[in-house]
């Protein structure tokens, strides 16, 4: 039933097919980055390192660069045709929560503008 | 080459060319199981989105409250972070040591996952306590409001992760590491990780942001 028996499976997030040792491996490294984006970020907000201006950029691109290394690392998200489900799947709730993030600030910050004084 | 030819080319290359696209007849259960756990973790992240989404528009909104800035303590917030990412590593090991059906490793790494997240919500609560000690509740202003939601609903979440892990690990105990027991551990799995990508979310748009601003 766990169909270790089979050749070509797909793939599902979580889990690792490749030698247990690389999977270990693929948790160090995912911890490892993940833990030099969080100072990353910490460090960006807290410091002159960065523009004044450019400090959300550099927050933003930090947190997208945290999720991807959870994705990859963590959840073994790939790009290999045996995970072109859990990608397509992935892709739409991106695209749902970019429209409703997006959106609603957009449509408030207009109305924002137009109020009246 | 063409989805024309594979009726003509040997089985395994056909195979190949059809993995994850429903080729070879359906997946076992487990793929299927995380799959549609996948799904709801998706859909748990577009209902966050709406709160994202809340909490960026009325984040301004202080009603002459306290701000972000005066009410947030980054070194805290930074312990909250190292608890929850920690955690997700020990979970990650504890599900590699479940697959290799070593329970006690499993046993450990659970624990471990149990603590770091227990930690993470203990600082939060007393993150909470404060604020509402200062007069700074959740009816203070919109920016409170969006603010109590939005964290206080990610709380939630670990809350019932812990919760379900304490369930798993007594299935683990009096089951053992059968392939039933096995599913619920990779869907909790994902349900921790996935926690741990929201709470990326969190600190860079709530912590970070509202404290540099």
């Amino acid at each position: 039933m766990d169909g270790s028996e089979r050749v070509f499976d797909d793939r599902t997030p979580g889990v690792e097919e490749h030698e247990p040792t690389a999977s270990v491996l693929s948790y160090t490294a995912g911890l490892g980055l993940a833990i030099l984006a969080t100072i990353g970020s910490f460090v960006v907000s807290q410091t002159n390192l960065l523009w004044a201006p450019g400090i959300p950029v550099g927050l933003v691109v930090l947190a997208f660069a945290q999720i991807g290394v959870h994705l990859v690392f963590f959840l073994h998200l790939g790009s290999a045709p045996d995970n072109t489900n859990n990608i397509l799947a992935l892709a739409f709730g991106v695209l749902i929560v970019f429209l409703v993030i997006t959106g609603s600030i957009w449509i408030i910050a207009n109305l924002h503008a137009n109020m009246m004084p | 080459m063409t989805i024309a030819t594979i009726d003509t080319l040997p089985t395994t290359v056909a195979t190949e060319l059809a993995r994850g696209r429903g080729g070879g007849g359906p997946a076992p259960k487990r793929i299927v199981v995380a799959y549609g756990f996948w799904i709801f973790i998706l859909s748990d992240i577009v209902m966050f989105s709406g709160l994202f989404a809340a909490y960026a528009v009325l984040s301004g909104n202080t009603a002459g409250g306290p701000t972000g800035s005066e009410l947030f303590n980054l070194r805290n917030v930074f312990i909250e972070t190292m608890c929850l990412l920690f955690s997700s590593y020990t979970c990650g090991l504890g599900a590699l040591s479940a697959e290799r059906r070593q329970a006690g490793r499993f046993l450990i790494f659970a624990a471990l996952t149990f603590v770091l997240g227990a930690a993470f919500l203990f600082i939060e609560a007393s993150e909470f306590a404060g604020m509402v000690e200062k007069r700074a509740g959740p009816s203070r202003s919109g920016f409170l409001s969006g603010f109590f939601t939005l964290v206080g609903t990610h709380g939630v979440h670990v809350t019932s992760g812990l919760i379900w892990l304490i369930y798993l690990v007594a299935q683990v105990v009096v089951k053992g590491l059968r392939a039933a027991v096995l599913r619920r551990l990779l869907c909790w799995s994902l349900f921790w990780h996935a926690l741990d990508i929201v709470w990326v979310g969190v600190f860079t748009l709530v912590y970070l942001m509202g404290d540099f601003r």
